[in-house]
This record gives structure tokens, C-alpha cells and sequence, in this order.
């Protein structure tokens, strides 16, 4: 089977995945390569491998999260390991107990891979210093969230059959996007040009220096592209005011029909969720099947984990 | 004690605009009695002779901005520990932060660190007092009680006051008796959770970033307000070249002020944070190695008069944390001369000026009897070997905290000697 070759590679080169920014472009290939023999079995009546049977997958969520942590579980699931889920934000961390020590308690129990999200950006990166197993970053602050990029880059491919050479405009909230910063990284890895389109409040500093022109003007930034990933206004993420209202970011960077026609005529939409309808983004644009392809993200993201699980396990 | 006569060496005395190969007599109680090249041995043919072996001899170093730990942080650091740190560094003065716990922000608490400072450190310790009780920001301290049990400055250390009218009232106060204000320029609206300068490296490591003008906007306030009240105003740190343009235009304008800079932002710059490096996490931060070359020029031109080590020991515990939670700030006592020795051999800074901002300009601003061998100034003396070169090794370093900003870097030049009052009191 497809799936148990080309591996190796990748197992020499990095232990962990921390982010986009310590992957090769051969390295995001093979997990791309990868997910790909998983979609089908996915989709079909018997979804059960033995690939991690025996290994032991912690996910480590300092965060809450509904999608990734549930992606992250069903995918380890589906591959056969013991999945052990800890929603940390509730329990040690409030006793006073750091990051290092969860780890070095965690580590003592032997787990073959730690998935971890942390409200703090670089907390993946502390964390594999001090385990022996692999780390794989679930979103750390708003550094990177690697496993979402692959899986948009994987949804792009599956419809549009390559990304290199399109044109991808990523809208929003950019300031205190990971997965605006991961997808750019791996946008530009896989050859896609990338417009970041959004309030200059939530416009990181010195954004142009990751690769990207950027945009404050919807009309500008969508021009002649083939995918829009829109990002959701991270309001609890926000202390002050960067915006007049919600009802004025609507109106100049909410994507609606109107401003998709400033898109090339096939455009996709991309959201990776949760969505703030109404916001960021149309409600009914959001669910047209036609030009949304929100519930592939989320089904592909299975895709997408299992391939990385199944890669960076020892 | 006896006294002493030391030979071959290469005196280099800002103070006395001296740079000279000579001798340097000390009498029997600890002061200088003559020094240059005119002094000889046979004019003190019953000293005891130290040979300096041709090394350079200069003032010992006085330190503007150390963290000591006592009392409350004795984990940290504590008087024995930071006087081995100093010395080993050739800093014989050190004027230390009042940032402990708790706080000195009262006459009985001077009275306490000055005794234990005595006891327990084997250098001269000056203590700041904070600048607003307890550190809090709103009230002053008791400027002229503290002042007259023996506390050098007033600052709260890693706070800034950010009430205009408290800052005005302080500069005004303060104007009337004397003292000296140290000031921690940012503004904390603008600096908010930033932890690292704003810019290409924040973007990518996905912390919040603290702009420039954070802290060039409070040195516009203060140096507005100093416009009104002329006190003695002392900017601790500075680390752009924005806020150098500020200061720039003020000293132009005739408006008397001194300012200090971190030998980390002289000598590193934000790309040497590299994967979270938390040792590296400073205040004021790391900015880009255009503002590390315009702070360098800024002391060739004099718009900045010291440079500090902001000594500032943090445990492990502090510092193994991700990047935003982790302690600010890192040790350097120890390395300040050799690390400021690097602009020497990149040729970017004249010896003499090196020198002058770590003894003479700082004595000056403190009003310090100290940084200068002139004769009849106190025997307290650094010897180096300019060329010497090592690798730095946190735990070689005699701080009892090991976070050094520099581990691994080589270095060239090292301290050899100490003398405190005509003792030698280290040798490397």
C-alpha cells in the first residue's frame, strides 16, 4: 500500500512538527502524498487501521478547541493508537504546576507522539526540548497552526489539482492569525502567490517581509484570486480597540457575493472555523457548496493528521 | 597597609585624558599618590611591587544599573555572590536596583541595606531608592530623607511613571533638593504583553512586539517636562535609534539630561533570539542591528554617556517557561568590560571612550567620588588584558544566576586584576 512507503525521509530530518517554518518543501510534500491515501479511507465503511497500534498519542490542549482536538483524537483513533486527551486549561496549570513540569510528568509515561496547543506562541518548541516522544504543534498563540495549513494546502489540491501558480488572498484578521502565518509559509513553499487583505489595526509589522504584498482594500486584494481564505475576527484575543464596530468591518472587509466577484470567476472560499457569521463572512456564502469549501477542511483535516501522527511517530 | 607600587602599566584614565605607559604609587591608606609616566620606582623604594606585566590598568568600573536579590531574592543573587561577579569583571562600584522584596522605599530599609551591604559585599554598593512608593507609581518617595541616609538616585527600576502630572510633580520636587531621576522610558499603553520588538522577528515568532515609540514618546514627555523643572534627569536605557534623534535635538538645544544604555543592546541584536531564546528577553528589548550600530555611534558622539550591565539574575525556573511568561532580563556584571571590549576590536569605538562611559561618566552623573585615578582618588582599579581571548560558560560565571545573554560567544579581553582601595581583591 501506498501509504507504508516514503516515509524514511522525513523521520531523519525532523522529529517533531513545530511549524511550517521548520518543514522543507520535500517534507510537506510526503505528508501531502500521504493524507492522500487516507481521504478514500475515510470515506469508506471501514475505517480502522493498525499502523500506531500499541503507541500512545497525548493531546495536550491548553486551549479550548472543538475541531482540532476532535480531528486530532479521531485521527489517532482511526490509525489504532490509545488516544489520551487532556484539556490542561481547568486543571494542573491552575495549581501553579509549569509547562515543563506536565511535560516531564507526561514524559514519564512513555507517550509515543504529544500533540499540543498553547495559548502561548513557542510552547510546542519548550515542550519538544524536554520530551523523548514526538511534538506535534496543534496552534501555539499566534505563532503557527502547521496541521491547518497542510490540510488547506491539501483541500486547494483536491479541487484545484495543484497550487502552484494560484493566487491565494488570505482576509481578516491577520494580527493574531497562526494560521494566516502557516499558511502563508507553506502557500509560498507549494508556489502559490499570496495578497494578506486587512485592516491596517490587524496587519501584523513588517508582514511583507514573510512574502506576501498586503491589502487594505478588498477590491485590490481579491483581484484575479483563485482561492479566499477568510479568518475569523479574533475578539478574545483583542484588548482595546482596533476596530470602530463589527458592523464597519463588515462592511469593508466581510466577504460577501458582492466582493467575491472581485475574485477570479471560479474562486474558492476557505474558512478555517469557527465562523463568525454575519462578520467576517456571509452566512449563506459560507454554506453554498458551490464556492465553500469549509466542510472539506474539516473532513481532509482528518486526512491531514493521520498522515502527520503516522509520520512523525517513532 | 603597605604601600604599593605598580609597574608596567599601560594607564588608561579618561578622567585625566591619560593613556600612557607608567606606574601608579598607592599610599598606606588605600589612595592614589602619584601615577604617569614620570612616576619611578625609586620613588617608592619601600612599596611592595606589583608588577602589571604591561596589561592596562584602568579606574575601576562603576556598574549604573545592577539587580543584587537582597532582600527576598537571595535565590537570585545576593551581595557575596554579585561583589565575586563584579569584581571578576573589574566593577568596583555598583549602584543597585531597588526593585527587591520588599521594596526600598523607606529610611529603614537604606539602613538595612547599607548594613548588609557592608557586612556581606566586598565592594561599594550606592543603593537607589524607588521613585514612587512601593514602586506603584503614584506617590513620591521620601527624596530627602532617603537622600540624606545615603541613597544615590531614586528609580523604579523596570517601571515607568506614566502620570504626567506625578512625573511633572516628581521632576519639580526633585529639582528643589537635588536628587537624581532614573527613568525606565515606556510607555506601557503602547508596550502592553510585548515582550520583543516589534517587527519581522514578532511577526514570525508570533509574540506581541513593543514599537519603538513606546518608549521615544516618554523620553519626549520627560524631556519636555525637564524644559520646566530642571532636575537631574537620568534615562536608564535606551535601545532605538528614534528615541537617539529625540535626545539628539534636546542636548542640541542646550537641555542638560544623561543617558544609559544595556551593553546587550550595544553587542546583540532581536535576531539573536532566535528559537525563543529566553535568556535574550530583555527590557528595554533587543531591537534591529540598525539601532545597535546608531547606539554605538550614539556613545562615539556623546549623546549617550554610560553603558550599564542591567545586571539582572534570573533562576532557571524563571526562564524555562514559553517566551511571554518567561523572566525579563539577564546577567552581565561580570562580562560587561569584555563585551564592551568587542567595539574596541571591531574598531568601532576608541578605547578611551569605552572606558570613559563605565568609570568617569557614570561617577559624574552620580556625583561619585570615584572613576578616576587622579591623584588622591581612591585605589580602586581595574587590570586587563586587552587581547585575552575565552569562551563564555554560564556556569563559570560567579552570578549565582547562570542567564547570560552571551553563552557561547568569544570574547577577547579579560580582567586580571581588582584592586578596592589599594587590596587586591581578585586575580584572575
Amino acid at each position: 500500500m501506498a501509504v507504508q512507503k516514503k516515509t524514511s525521509a522525513i523521520k531523519s530530518s525532523s522529529k517533531h512538527l513545530l511549524g511550517i517554518q521548520n518543514l522543507s518543501i520535500p517534507e510537506a510534500k510526503i505528508i501531502l502524498d500521504e493524507a492522500k491515501a487516507f481521504i478514500s479511507l475515510n470515506r469508506s465503511a471501514s475505517k480502522k487501521l493498525d499502523i500506531l497500534r500499541g503507541k500512545t498519542q497525548i493531546n495536550l490542549f491548553f486551549e479550548p478547541s472543538t475541531r482540532t482536538q476532535s480531528s486530532f483524537d479521531l485521527a489517532g483513533k482511526r490509525l489504532g493508537a490509545d488516544v489520551m486527551t487532556m484539556n490542561v486549561g481547568n486543571s494542573a496549570l491552575k495549581k501553579g504546576e509549569t509547562l515543563m513540569d506536565t511535560a516531564m510528568t507526561l514524559n514519564a509515561m512513555h507517550p509515543d507522539l504529544i500533540v499540543i496547543r498553547h495559548q502561548d506562541s513557542g510552547a510546542p518548541n519548550l515542550l519538544s526540548q524536554k520530551v523523548n516522544c514526538a511534538v506535534i504543534n496543534a496552534g501555539d498563540g499566534r505563532r503557527e497552526h502547521p496541521t491547518q495549513a497542510l490540510l488547506d494546502a491539501l483541500t486547494i489540491i483536491n479541487r484545484k489539482g495543484k497550487i502552484e501558480g494560484l493566487k491565494i488572498a488570505i482576509c481578516g484578521d491577520i494580527l493574531h492569525s497562526r494560521v494566516a502565518r502557516s499558511n502563508i509559509y507553506l502557500m509560498n513553499m507549494l508556489g502559490a502567490e499570496v495578497n494578506v487583505i486587512g485592516p491596517k489595526t490587524l496587519m501584523p509589522s513588517s508582514i511583507e517581509r514573510l512574502g506576501v504584498k498586503s491589502f487594505t482594500d478588498m477590491k485590490k486584494g481579491l483581484e484575479n484570486c483563485d482561492i479566499v481564505m477568510m479568518l475569523r475576527l479574533q475578539n478574545e484575543r483583542m484588548q482595546g480597540s482596533f476596530l470602530p464596530s463589527k458592523r464597519e468591518y463588515y462592511e469593508f472587509f466581510g466577504l460577501t457575493p458582492e466582493k467575491l466577484k472581485f475574485a477570479s470567476k471560479d474562486a474558492l472560499i476557505m474558512h478555517p472555523g469557527p465562523m463568525n457569521r454575519g462578520v467576517e463572512i456571509d452566512t449563506k456564502l459560507a454554506d453554498d457548496i458551490n464556492v465553500s469549501l469549509v466542510k472539506e477542511q474539516v473532513e481532509l483535516g482528518v486526512a491531514i493528521r493521520m498522515a502527520c501522527l503516522k509520520i512523525y511517530c517513532k | 597597609m603597605k604601600e604599593k607600587i605598580l609597574i608596567n602599566a599601560r594607564i588608561i584614565d579618561p578622567s585625566q585624558k591619560m593613556d600612557e605607559k607608567g606606574s601608579i604609587i598607592i599610599d598606606d591608606k588605600g589612595k592614589i599618590k602619584a601615577i604617569g609616566k614620570n612616576v619611578k620606582a625609586s620613588d617608592a623604594t619601600s612599596a611592595e611591587v606589583v608588577d602589571i606585566k604591561n596589561y592596562i590598568v584602568i579606574p575601576g568600573i562603576v556598574d549604573m544599573k545592577a539587580f543584587v536579590g537582597e532582600p527576598g531574592y537571595e535565590y537570585k543573587e545576593n551581595f557575596r555572590t554579585l561583589s565575586q561577579a563584579a569584581l571578576a569583571g573589574g566593577v568596583t562600584s555598583v549602584v543597585t536596583m531597588p526593585n527587591t522584596k520588599p521594596i526600598i522605599d523607606n529610611v529603614s530599609m537604606v539602613d538595612f541595606i547599607i548594613r548588609r551591604g557592608r557586612d556581606k559585599a566586598s565592594i561599594n554598593l550606592f543603593p537607589c531608592a524607588s521613585l514612587t512608593r512601593g514602586i506603584g507609581g503614584t506617590e513620591m518617595s521620601e527624596f530627602g530623607l532617603l537622600s540624606s541616609k545615603g541613597i544615590i538616585g531614586f528609580t523604579d527600576v523596570v517601571k515607568t511613571i506614566q502620570n504626567t502630572e506625578t512625573m511633572a510633580r516628581i521632576m519639580d520636587y526633585a529639582s528643589d533638593i537635588g536628587v537624581l531621576i532614573m527613568q525606565h522610558v515606556e510607555d506601557y499603553e503602547l508596550s502592553k504583553n510585548g515582550c520583543i520588538n516589534e517587527g519581522e522577528v514578532s511577526t514570525r515568532l508570533g509574540l506581541e512586539g513593543i514599537s519603538y515609540i513606546a518608549e521615544k514618546i516618554i523620553i519626549e514627555r520627560d524631556l519636555s517636562l525637564l524644559n520646566e523643572y530642571p532636575c537631574r534627569y537620568h534615562i536608564n536605557q535606551i535601545s532605538s535609534k528614534e528615541s537617539l534623534d529625540v535626545i539628539k535635538k534636546n542636548k542640541e538645544k542646550g537641555l542638560k539630561f544623561s543617558v544609559g544604555v544595556s551593553i546587550n543592546n550595544l553587542s546583540l541584536n532581536e535576531n539573536d533570539i532566535g528559537d525563543f531564546k529566553t535568556f535574550l528577553k530583555l527590557s528595554p528589548p533587543l531591537r534591529l542591528e540598525d539601532d545597535r550600530i546608531e547606539l554605538v555611534k550614539g556613545i562615539k558622539s556623546g549623546l549617550i554617556d554610560v553603558i550599564v550591565s542591567d545586571h539582572t539574575p534570573e533562576d532557571e525556573e524563571g526562564k524555562r517557561l514559553p517566551f511571554a511568561q518567561a523572566a525579563t532580563g539577564a546577567v552581565g556584571i561580570e562580562t560587561l568590560l569584555p563585551l564592551a571590549l568587542e567595539m574596541h576590536h571591531n574598531e568601532s569605538l576608541p578605547l578611551m571612550k569605552i572606558i570613559e562611559t563605565l568609570t568617569i561618566n557614570p561617577a559624574n552623573i552620580l556625583k561619585l567620588n570615584k572613576g578616576s585615578l587622579k591623584k588622591g582618588s581612591d585605589a580602586d582599579i581595574c587590570v586587563f588584558d586587552l587581547e585575552k581571548p575565552w569562551v563564555v560558560n554560564g556556569d563559570e560565571l560567579k552570578s549565582k544566576s547562570k542567564n547570560t545573554s552571551i553563552e557561547g560567544r568569544t570574547l577577547q579581553g579579560k580582567v586580571q586584576m581588582t584592586f578596592l582601595n589599594g587590596e587586591v581583591v581578585f586575580k584572575s
